[in-house]
C-alpha cells in the first residue's frame, strides 16, 4: 500500500468501519470518503448517486419540518404500486440508493451544532440550494474551512454563487431554456422542442461529481481542500461548444425561433429521424459519407435513390428536403426494429426510436449483459429496479444493492455512533424538533 | 517556470485520438491534467468533420477538432505500420497514469494493444485504463455504425423530446449529447479508479458504454418505466409524461420564447403573482385572480396535497394560468426578470451564442477567449463548468495542430507538458513556454515528426 500525504495526515482508510452493523458496502473504490450531502432532488443526487455506488458513505441531512417535503421527489410521482406518501417516490428511491439518511433542522442553535461536528469529521460537503443560500444559512466556506481545513465543498446552483441572477430559482428546464440546449432542440417552423425531461439535472450533477472526485485528488496529494461552485446554466453552455465557436468565428448574430433543425448534421445527408410502419414508430438513420449512401441506396433498391445525382454528399445535402420526403415514404412500410437490424447489416448507421420498454426489457438490449438495471431493497418499498452504472471497473466496481434511506432513518448511527451523542439527548433532540 | 493550476495537474493522460474520447480527454486536460493525444499518420478522423471555420474542409480548422482537444499537446505516431512508434508509445504508457481510448475488442488495428486488461495490467500495474466505445467494450463491434444520431435514438433520450402534435419526427438534442454524457461518466469513474490507486497502488480497467450511459440519463423516460411499466409521452418543450400536462412554454410578446418553472407552492409566491397581474393591469383579463388569493390564504400549495385535496389542484393550475398571460404581455427579458424577482421560476429559452453573452455570465467572466498563433484567430469557447477556489479550470492551450508537439514529447517525454501550468487567476491563453519556434521545428507533414 502506498501512503498518500493525506493518509500522512491520519485519514482513515475506512468510513465504514463503524457501521452502521447491518450495511454490508460492495464496492471498496471510495470507501475512505464521507460525504455531508445537503444537495437533493436529481441535480444534487444525482451526483452523490455516483459516489455512494462506489463505496463513499453518503449521509444526506434533510431537514425534519415539512414531514419528509423538503426533497420534493421523496413523496413524488411516479410510484411503483398504488401506495402514496414520502417514502414511496421511486425518483427518490433511484436517486438514492445506498445512503445514509438524517434530519437535522438548521433552523435550531442545536441542529447547526451537530452539522458543524458532522463536517468536522467528512470529507465533502455537497449542496444544491440557490447561490448563496447555504452561506446565509450559517456555513459559508470560510466557516466550513475552520471546521475542517482539508473540507471539499461543492456547491451546485442554477446560476451560481455569483453574478446578478446567483438568487433566482430554477430546476432542469430552466437551465436547459438559459444555456441554449432548449433553442438548438427543435425543428424548422417550429417552435423549440426543447428536452422532454430534465437533461441538465443529469448532466449537472455528473459535473458536481467530476467536481468532488477532481477536489479530492487534488487534497489526497496536497492535504488542501478547496471550495467548488458548479453553475449549472454554465455546464449547460459547455455542452454547446462548437455551435458558439462556429457563430463566433464566422462573426454571426444570434440565430431567431424556428431556423433551427436538431434531427440533422452539417456534413451528412440522409440525417434523421424517420416514420416506420405503426403508430408513432420511428427510425433514426445518417449516411456518414458516399459509401453509406450507396449501400442505402442499394437496400432501398427504388429507381429515385440509385440515381447517380445523388451519389455525392453535396447533392444529397442540397437536396435534402425532396430525399427525405422519399425516404420517409419508404421507410413507413417497414417495421423500424427490422428495417434498422438490416441496415445495420448492411453497413449503414440506424435505429429504432426506442422506448423504455424496448431498450429495458426487450430481447435484444443494446449494451448486453450489463446488469444496468439493478434491483435495491428499500424498507418501505420492497424491491425496486432502479438505474445502474455505464462503466464497469474490473477491480472495483460499483454496486447498489440498498435502496435509499427513509426521512432519519440513519438518526442513531450518524448522531449517536458517528459523533458520540448519547441517547438520552438523542430522544431530547428529537422530542425537540432538532432532529 | 510557472505555478501550477488544476485540480488534476500532475496528472499524466494519453489518449488515443477517438470519437467518443476527445470529451473525456478535455474534461480532463481543462481540469490540469497533462493530456498527450496520439493521432494517426494524416490525422484523427474528426479533423475532416463539418462543420469547419470556412466553406472548404482544413484539418486545423474542423470546429470539433477546436473545441475538443483544447488544453491537449498532439502527437502523430503510426501504431499500425511503424514498430518504433510503437515502442515510443509503449514508453509513454509506462510512465503515464491513464489511458484513454475507444478501441472496440475486435478492433486489432492498433499494434501496440493487445485489448486483453488481463495482459494489460500486468504490464502496467498503475495504470487506469478507460474505454469508451458504443456498447462497452466486449460488445462493440467496429463494424457495427452508429452516429450520435442513432446512438441518441436507441437508448431513449429521442423518444422524450419532440412536440404535442406526433405526426412530427421526435427530436434528436443536437450538439453531440451522446459524447458528453458518457465522457462524463468516463471522467468521474477515472477519477474513482485513480482515488483508489492512491490507497491501493493498483490501476485497472475502466469500460464505459455510450448507450449505457444514454439509457440511465432520461430521468422520467427510464424512471417511470421501471416504477409502473408506463412509458411516457413526448409533449412541446416540456417533460414528457403518462398523461398530458399544461404548457409550459409561451411565446413571448417580442417573438422569443419563454419556459414557465415549477409552479409556486409558497403563500408569498402566491401573493407576488397577485401583485404582478394588479401591476401589470392584468386583474380584469385574469378573473381566477380569486384562486391565487385563495392560495395566499390557505399558506400555499403543497404537491402531496394534489392527490388528495380537491381544491389544491384549482389553485395550482390558477398559478399557471397567471403566469401563461403574463408571458404573453411581456417581453421575454422583462417576464423572466420578473419573474425571478418576485421568487417565481421561469427562464428564456435563448440560443447558445446568446446565452454565453447574458448579462450574468458576462459579470461572471464565463467565456474565454484563446488566440491561436498558429492561424492568428481568436477562439471563443465555453469556460469553467466548476469554478475550483485554489485550482482553477483553465483552458491552458488551443486545440493542437497536427504533430504539433510530436518532436517535443518524444524527446522529453511527460515533463515538458508539466511546465505548463500558467498561473491561476490570468485570463487564460497559450500556455507560457509553448512557443511556436519549438513547434515550427515539427515538419507540417502528416507523419514525418520524428524526434530529433
Amino acid at each position: 500500500m502506498t501512503t498518500s500525504p493525506w493518509e500522512e495526515l491520519g485519514a482513515p482508510a475506512d468510513r465504514w468501519a463503524a457501521g452502521p452493523p447491518e450495511r454490508d458496502v460492495h464496492s471498496d473504490a471510495l470507501r475512505h470518503i464521507r460525504v455531508c450531502d445537503l444537495s437533493g432532488q436529481l441535480a444534487g443526487a444525482g451526483a452523490t448517486r455516483l459516489l455512494a455506488a462506489f463505496g463513499a458513505q453518503v449521509i444526506r441531512v434533510e431537514d425534519p419540518t415539512n414531514q419528509g417535503g423538503w426533497d420534493i421527489l421523496r413523496g413524488a410521482p411516479p410510484y411503483l404500486d398504488e401506495r402514496r406518501g414520502i417514502e414511496l417516490g421511486a425518483g427518490f428511491n433511484n436517486h438514492n440508493p445506498e445512503k445514509l439518511g438524517v434530519t437535522l433542522n438548521l433552523r435550531t442553535e442545536r441542529g447547526r451544532e451537530l452539522l458543524e461536528r458532522l463536517i468536522a469529521v467528512s470529507d465533502v460537503v455537497t449542496e444544491n440550494f440557490a447561490g448563496g443560500v447555504f452561506a446565509r444559512m450559517g456555513f459559508p466556506y470560510a466557516r466550513l474551512r475552520e471546521l475542517n481545513p482539508s473540507i471539499v465543498y461543492v456547491s451546485n446552483s442554477g446560476f451560481g454563487a455569483s453574478g446578478p441572477y446567483r438568487d433566482f430559482r430554477t430546476w432542469g428546464p430552466i437551465v436547459q431554456a438559459m444555456s441554449g440546449l432548449t433553442f438548438a432542440s427543435g425543428l424548422p417552423g417550429q417552435p423549440p422542442a426543447g428536452w422532454g425531461y430534465s437533461y441538465m439535472d443529469h448532466m449537472g450533477a455528473y459535473a458536481m461529481a467530476i467536481a468532488v472526485l477532481a477536489a479530492l485528488w487534488h487534497r489526497d496529494r496536497t492535504g488542501a481542500g478547496q471550495a467548488v461552485d458548479v453553475c449549472a446554466v454554465e455546464v449547460g453552455i459547455s455542452l454547446t461548444g462548437t455551435d458558439i465557436l462556429e457563430r463566433h468565428l464566422a462573426g454571426l448574430p444570434p440565430r431567431e425561433p424556428g431556423t433551427v433543425h436538431a434531427n440533422r448534421d452539417p456534413a451528412m445527408a440522409p440525417h434523421g429521424i424517420y416514420p416506420a410502419r405503426g403508430e408513432d414508430r420511428w427510425i433514426a438513420l445518417a449516411c456518414r459519407d458516399d459509401d453509406d449512401w450507396r449501400r442505402l441506396a442499394a437496400e432501398i433498391g427504388e429507381p429515385w435513390a440509385v440515381e447517380a445525382t445523388l451519389a455525392p454528399v453535396a447533392a444529397r445535402l442540397a437536396g435534402q428536403d425532396a430525399l427525405d420526403d422519399h425516404l420517409g415514404a419508404w421507410t413507413v412500410g417497414f417495421d423500424a426494429e427490422q428495417l434498422a437490424a438490416r441496415l445495420v447489416a448492411a453497413g449503414v448507421p440506424a435505429s429504432p426510436v426506442r422506448s423504455a420498454a424496448g431498450r429495458i426489457d426487450g430481447p435484444h438490449p443494446a449494451t448486453p449483459d450489463w446488469g444496468l438495471w439493478p434491483t435495491v431493497d428499500h424498507p418501505q418499498i420492497g424491491p425496486a429496479r432502479v438505474e445502474g452504472l455505464p462503466v464497469h471497473l474490473s477491480e472495483t466496481d460499483w454496486s447498489l444493492r440498498r435502496g435509499a434511506p427513509c426521512l432519519g432513518e440513519h438518526n442513531q448511527f450518524v448522531f449517536g455512533e458517528l459523533l458520540g451523542v448519547d441517547d438520552a439527548e438523542l430522544a431530547d433532540l428529537a422530542a425537540s424538533g432538532v432532529l | 517556470m510557472s505555478v501550477p493550476s488544476g485540480p488534476l495537474f500532475g496528472l499524466r493522460v494519453l489518449e488515443l485520438a477517438g470519437e467518443f474520447t476527445a470529451y473525456p480527454g478535455k474534461l480532463l486536460a481543462d481540469l490540469g491534467a497533462n493530456v498527450v493525444v496520439v493521432e494517426p499518420p494524416g490525422g484523427a478522423p474528426a479533423r475532416g468533420r463539418a462543420p469547419f471555420v470556412a466553406a472548404t474542409p482544413d484539418p486545423e480548422g474542423a470546429l470539433g477538432w477546436r473545441h475538443y482537444n483544447t488544453s491537449k499537446r498532439g502527437i502523430v505516431l503510426d501504431l499500425v505500420g511503424s514498430a518504433e512508434d510503437r515502442g515510443r508509445f509503449a514508453r509513454l504508457l509506462a510512465d503515464c497514469d491513464v489511458l484513454l481510448e475507444g478501441r472496440s475488442a475486435a478492433d486489432r488495428t492498433v499494434g501496440a494493444l493487445d485489448l486483453d486488461p488481463a495482459r494489460f495490467t500486468g504490464q502496467y500495474p498503475t495504470l487506469v485504463w478507460t474505454t469508451v466505445t458504443p456498447y462497452g467494450r466486449t460488445a462493440s463491434d467496429p463494424d457495427q455504425p452508429v452516429t450520435d444520431l442513432t446512438l441518441l435514438a436507441g437508448a431513449g433520450p429521442v423518444l422524450s423530446c419532440g412536440y404535442d402534435d406526433h405526426d412530427l419526427p421526435p427530436v434528436r438534442g443536437p450538439g453531440g449529447q451522446a459524447t458528453h454524457v458518457a465522457g462524463s461518466f468516463a471522467v468521474a469513474a477515472t477519477l474513482t479508479a485513480l482515488l483508489h490507486r492512491t490507497r491501493s497502488g493498483r490501476g485497472q480497467h475502466i469500460d464505459v458504454s455510450v448507450d449505457a450511459a444514454l439509457n440511465v440519463s432520461c430521468e422520467l423516460g427510464t424512471i417511470q418505466y421501471l416504477a409502473d411499466g408506463q412509458i411516457v409521452s413526448r409533449q412541446t418543450g416540456r417533460h414528457a409524461t403518462v398523461s398530458p400536462t399544461n404548457e409550459t412554454q409561451v411565446r413571448a410578446a417580442d417573438g422569443q420564447y419563454v419556459v414557465l418553472g415549477f409552479p409556486p407552492r409558497a403563500a408569498a409566491q402566491y401573493a407576488a403573482l397577485v401583485e404582478w397581474i394588479d401591476a401589470a393591469g392584468l386583474r380584469d383579463d385574469f378573473p381566477d385572480v380569486v384562486l391565487l388569493e385563495l392560495g395566499v390564504e390557505r399558506g400555499g400549495v403543497s404537491i402531496v396535497s394534489l392527490a388528495t385535496d380537491p381544491l389544491a389542484q384549482p389553485i395550482w393550475d390558477a398559478s399557471r394560468a397567471a403566469m401563461m398571460l403574463l408571458a404573453s404581455r411581456l417581453p421575454a427579458a422583462e417576464f423572466f426578470l420578473g419573474c425571478q424577482r418576485r421568487a417565481l421560476v421561469a427562464g428564456m429559452v435563448v440560443s447558445p451564442e446568446a446565452a454565453v453573452r447574458d448579462p450574468h455570465l458576462v459579470a461572471r467572466a464565463f467565456a474565454v477567449e484563446v488566440p491561436d498563433p498558429h492561424t492568428g484567430r481568436t477562439e471563443l469557447h465555453p469556460g469553467a463548468p466548476y469554478r475550483f477556489s485554489r485550482t482553477p479550470w483553465r483552458i491552458s492551450r488551443p486545440a493542437p495542430h497536427l504533430g504539433e508537439h510530436t518532436a517535443a514529447v518524444l524527446a522529453t517525454g511527460w515533463t515538458d507538458g508539466e511546465h505548463d501550468g500558467g498561473t491561476p487567476g490570468t485570463p487564460p491563453g497559450p500556455a507560457a513556454g509553448d512557443q511556436p519556434a519549438t513547434i515550427a521545428a515539427v515538419a507540417p507533414v502528416p507523419g514525418s515528426a520524428r524526434p530529433r
